[in-house]
């Protein structure tokens, strides 16, 4: 541990110091009152453009991809680039889509997407589903923020023999996060968001000027990289795509993007932005942080390039590949910067952490606390409830970090992202139609969540030897197809789910079956900040919610 | 689109505009897989796979400003004067 003393010091110092940022948060942009959700969960709606920004960057680059996509770059080569895509497609989706989610959620105080989609169909049962599949696919991504401080302190040598006492600085790291999300809410993600992005921001310039420079150039570097793919024995590595996963490239990074923006947390951030041009402004401006993702990912073949060894993974014989970034700047830079590195990454997990929790938080208070359990509960029993489940949140994800494989947590991560999807008939498609009859969007999602499972639970991983859930890339050859082709198992269990939904709907329409009534307005899905009718809603928000 | 409505709508308000059209052109662009999967010709080192789809990047941030730009409607601290001229584009 004495080798790396410095990096430690200033990872703690700068640590601290953004951890006595998100206690002061409580007073910055201070409400009258914070006991609301509105003011706890969603900072008061009241984000303009640069917190925005600095928001939902945070919140959707978490450490984890800065961490898991570079390791995955290092170990497949252009496969794990998808990120890249991924995040382009994104933004005109948000432009086009979850705009309309803006507008509807602030002219009926919606503050999850169940919340809607109960409004909408007319159907708690429905936004059940919709809060249940949020909830699950939120807490293993939590999870993994874990997963990304870990990367950092094991290469730091901060571990212990017991799990108590390999685990005690990240069950201190969340204690603190825990505490501070409890008092402050959404607003200490956004102020902490300013220091960890600028932070990030720093480091990789730095790293993508320095490190090419010092390994010869990034033609060397990708050629560095070609020769190991050449030479290795895994048939799907390369530095560009091979015949077998173009589909899967493209499927995933499409299925990535949809799945991204269904997320509980990334519409907790994009509903805490003050009015519509906010958002559109920023459509134009995140992309920075996927030119920044870019550049990060390629520090996988930097590694390569420099000879980066992974640290031993938690079982014997493995190897655990997020080790790859931390390494390569402890080996490559001065331990002050390495440091300043580490930090990045730790505070970077705080920030999405916060947000997940909260939205995971919200959404257990909306649709299962005030639907089922206590439905004249008030607002400011609402945030009290919000503040415990998100204590409760961090608490579980902890709990999955110190008991289980963190491998476990990977793997739920990756059927998180799968499941989420599953709810896009409802929440996406919802927004533009209310064709679809809310039973068959029930059975839609039961089939699609179905496939879903089935698809992932049939793929081996041929590297760490598993039979079963070995990844999101679904050999075509095993529905039948002469190919051995890839695809994501995300995409084709949507298409079945709204296959499923259509279907469904017709044989309901002919039956008669009664369906929910539609709460929301055409209008609705353009109001700006200062709507009229806004104003009214705000008085009695409660005649709203219990008028459907 | 057509949507199930009891009464009819309010205002003539709507974000429908030909401009959004533009916004297709990054979520499939960077999808048509042939078009960057080669490694030369290299551009500063980076093979085409990378700096191609790097370059992605700048056309979604093109397009989502021009679709702003040209989609903008009065802001709401202006006064909300719907008649105005310039909101004309945004109704088709």
């Amino acid at each position: 541990m004495s080798d790396h003393i410095t990096e430690i010091v200033v990872f703690s110092v700068l640590f601290l110091l953004v951890s006595g940022m998100g206690f002061v948060a409580a007073r910055w942009r201070a409400p009258q009152d914070m006991a609301h959700l509105d003011e706890w969960g969603l900072g008061g709606r009241s984000f303009g453009g640069w917190i925005t920004w600095f928001l939902i960057g945070g919140d959707l680059y978490t450490a984890y991809t800065f961490v898991a996509v570079p390791a995955l770059i290092f170990g497949a080569g252009a496969a794990g680039f998808f990120a890249v895509p991924y995040t382009v497609i994104i933004y005109p989706m948000f432009f086009l889509i979850l705009i309309r989610l803006w507008s509807v959620s602030h002219r009926h105080g919606f503050v999850t997407p169940a919340d809607f989609v109960r409004t909408r169909f007319g159907s708690p049962t429905l936004a059940l589903l919709v809060a249940i599949t949020g909830i699950v696919a939120t807490m293993p991504y939590i999870a993994l923020q874990l997963v990304g401080i870990e990367s950092v302190l094991k290469t730091m040598g901060v571990t212990g023999d017991s799990a108590i006492a390999r685990h005690l600085p990240i069950i201190i790291a969340f204690a603190i996060l825990a505490a501070y999300t409890y008092q402050s809410g959404l607003r200490a993600p956004a102020l902490i968001a300013f220091v960890k992005d600028t932070l990030i921001y720093i480091v990789i310039i730095v790293a993508v000027l320095y490190l090419p420079y010092k390994l010869g150039g990034w033609g060397s570097i990708f050629d560095a990289a070609d020769k190991k793919f050449q030479a290795s024995a895994a048939p799907g590595d390369g530095i560009i795509l091979n015949a077998n996963n173009q589909v899967q490239y493209i499927t995933l990074a499409l299925g990535s993007a949809l799945a991204l923006f269904l997320y509980p947390h990334s519409i907790t951030g994009v509903l805490a932005s003050k009015n519509r041009n906010v958002i559109k402004r920023n459509m134009s401006a995140l992309p920075a942080y996927s030119l920044l993702l870019g550049l990060i990912a390629l520090l996988g073949y930097m590694a390569i390039s420099a000879g980066v060894k992974p640290l031993p993974g938690s079982k014997a014989g493995s190897l655990d590949s997020n080790t790859v970034v931390p390494l390569l700047f402890d080996q490559q830079f001065p331990s002050w910067f390495a440091g300043i590195a580490f930090a990045a990454i730790g505070i970077g997990a705080l920030v999405p952490a916060a947000i997940m929790s909260i939205a995971a938080a919200n959404l257990f208070t909306r649709n299962i606390y005030k639907e089922y359990i206590k439905p004249d509960a008030t607002h400011a029993q609402e945030a009290s409830v919000s503040k415990v489940a998100s204590l409760v949140v961090k608490l579980g994800a902890v709990a999955f970090i110190v008991f289980l494989d963190p491998q476990f947590s990977i793997d739920l991560q990756l059927i998180g992202g799968v499941v989420i999807l599953q709810t896009a008939p409802a929440v996406a498609l919802g927004l533009y139609t209310r064709w679809m009859h809310r039973g068959a969007l029930i059975a839609g999602w039961a089939a699609g969540m179905a496939l879903a499972l089935w698809m992932l639970w049939d793929i081996p991983n041929a590297v760490t030897k598993r039979a079963h859930f070995g990844g999101s890339a679904f050999p075509l050859k095993d529905f039948g197809f002469d190919t051995p082709k890839t695809i994501y198992v995300g995409f084709v269990a949507v298409a079945v789910n709204v296959l499923v939904a259509v279907i469904v709907t017709f044989i309901l329409r002919a039956t008669k079956t009664p369906d929910g009534v539609d709460g929301t307005r055409p209008d609705d899905y353009f109001a700006d900040e200062g709507d009229p009718r806004l104003e009214k809603s705000r008085v009695t928000p409660d005649a709203v919610a219990s008028s459907t | 689109m057509a949507e199930p409505v009891s009464s009819p709508p309010p205002a003539a308000r709507t974000d429908r505009s030909p401009w959004n059209w533009l916004l297709v052109v990054p979520i499939v662009v960077p999808l048509l897989v042939p078009l960057y999967n080669h490694d030369s010709p290299r551009l500063g080192g980076f093979p085409t796979f990378y700096w191609l789809q790097l370059a992605f990047i700048l056309i979604g941030v093109i397009t989502t400003s021009v679709v702003y730009r040209m989609t903008r409607r009065p802001g709401p601290a202006a006064k909300p004067t719907e008649a105005a001229p310039a909101a004309g584009d945004s109704d088709e």
